[in-house]
């Protein structure tokens, strides 16, 4: 009990995401978490605008179930299967956070400097939340999978298009965080 | 019954990206920064064993639940919309610390703006939908 209470291992969690993915071939599916974006964009009447939309959503309804246990599943591991032991992040890395203003970083999931409803009540921190979320809707879309489509499954199915999104991916992950990320939260 | 399996596999895939912290926009943060060995750790094990697994599944055959034979499907050619695409996605990955399956996991978590960002994710999924036709793919 105690090894799942404390924080997976990289060697633990991978192969796990594989048998994820594995599973989901099994039932016959596809493991690509942004396609529900477009599937609840149909269920919101999406079509009326764009044939993009207009597909038999109704096919896709597994998906949105896995959705819900994801969700379920978030909840159940933060209630019940952890210790809440801090994240062992680098050194490094929490030197370059509490010089760009985050305290304490690695104590919860996620900075309170982004998430908490202090910071999202000003123009700056919603802004940051809705310009983020338009970005990875936009470009998931775009190109066709994010990281379970991409990354995992693409790059399994030995996918060249898979290989260059995820260059993509990392083009663009390396210039917000080395670039963008430092002007938006000067100290 | 027969969406029980996915809500299982669903909780299931909630639990590890947790626990794994995959779901940390720290640790996204430190991926990016190239200061940890974690994340490489975990998208490099699930992608070596998923190929691996995804070849005997190619050679041995192997039959879905449905008895079908297991068919991934292919990605469709192309360049530009790979590049551009990928690296519009990868901005807001950085950003926002999390990417469509970890958005709807930390919802489950507490973190209730996270909702704001997946409503942004889907106003984002529109307007893809709606230009489309008029932008390179």
């Amino acid at each position: 009990m105690e090894y799942i209470l404390q924080p997976w291992p990289w060697y633990v969690s991978g192969p796990l995401i594989t048998l994820i993915m594995l599973l989901l071939f099994y039932f016959g599916k596809s493991f690509g978490m942004s396609s529900n974006l477009r599937t609840l964009c149909s269920m919101g009447g999406a079509g009326k605008y764009s044939d993009f939309f207009r597909f038999d959503w109704k096919s896709q309804r597994w998906n949105l179930v896995v959705v819900i246990g994801a969700i379920a599943g978030g909840f159940i591991a933060v209630h019940f299967l952890s210790d809440g032991s801090a994240i062992a992040l680098s050194p490094n890395t929490i030197d370059d956070l509490s010089a760009m203003g985050f305290k304490n970083a690695g104590e919860s999931l996620l900075p309170p400097e982004i998430f908490n409803w202090d910071s999202i009540v000003t123009f700056k921190g919603l802004a940051i939340l809705i310009i983020a979320g338009f970005l990875v809707g936009f470009g998931t879309r775009y190109a066709g999978g994010c990281t379970s489509g991409h990354a995992i499954s693409g790059l399994s199915n030995l996918q060249k298009p898979s290989l260059v999104a995820v260059i993509g991916f990392f083009i663009g992950g390396l210039i917000m965080t080395h670039f963008i990320l430092p002007l938006i939260f000067t100290v | 019954m027969k969406l029980l399996k996915y809500l299982l596999v669903g909780m299931f895939f909630g639990i590890i990206l947790v626990k794994s912290e995959a779901v940390s926009w720290y640790r996204i943060y430190e991926m990016f920064k190239f200061q940890s060995f974690h994340m490489y750790g975990i998208i490099g094990s699930a992608v070596l064993l998923g190929a691996l697994s995804v070849a005997l599944i190619k050679r041995s055959g192997l039959k879905s639940i449905e008895g079908k034979t297991i068919n991934i499907i292919p990605k469709e050619k192309g360049f530009v919309r790979y590049l551009l695409g990928g690296s519009i996605f990868g901005l807001g990955w950085a950003l926002a610390g999390a990417c469509p399956g970890p958005m709807y996991i930390l919802v489950g978590t507490g973190v209730f703006s996270m909702l704001i960002v997946i409503v942004a994710a889907l106003l984002g999924t529109f307007v893809y939908g709606l230009i489309k036709n008029k932008i390179p793919h």
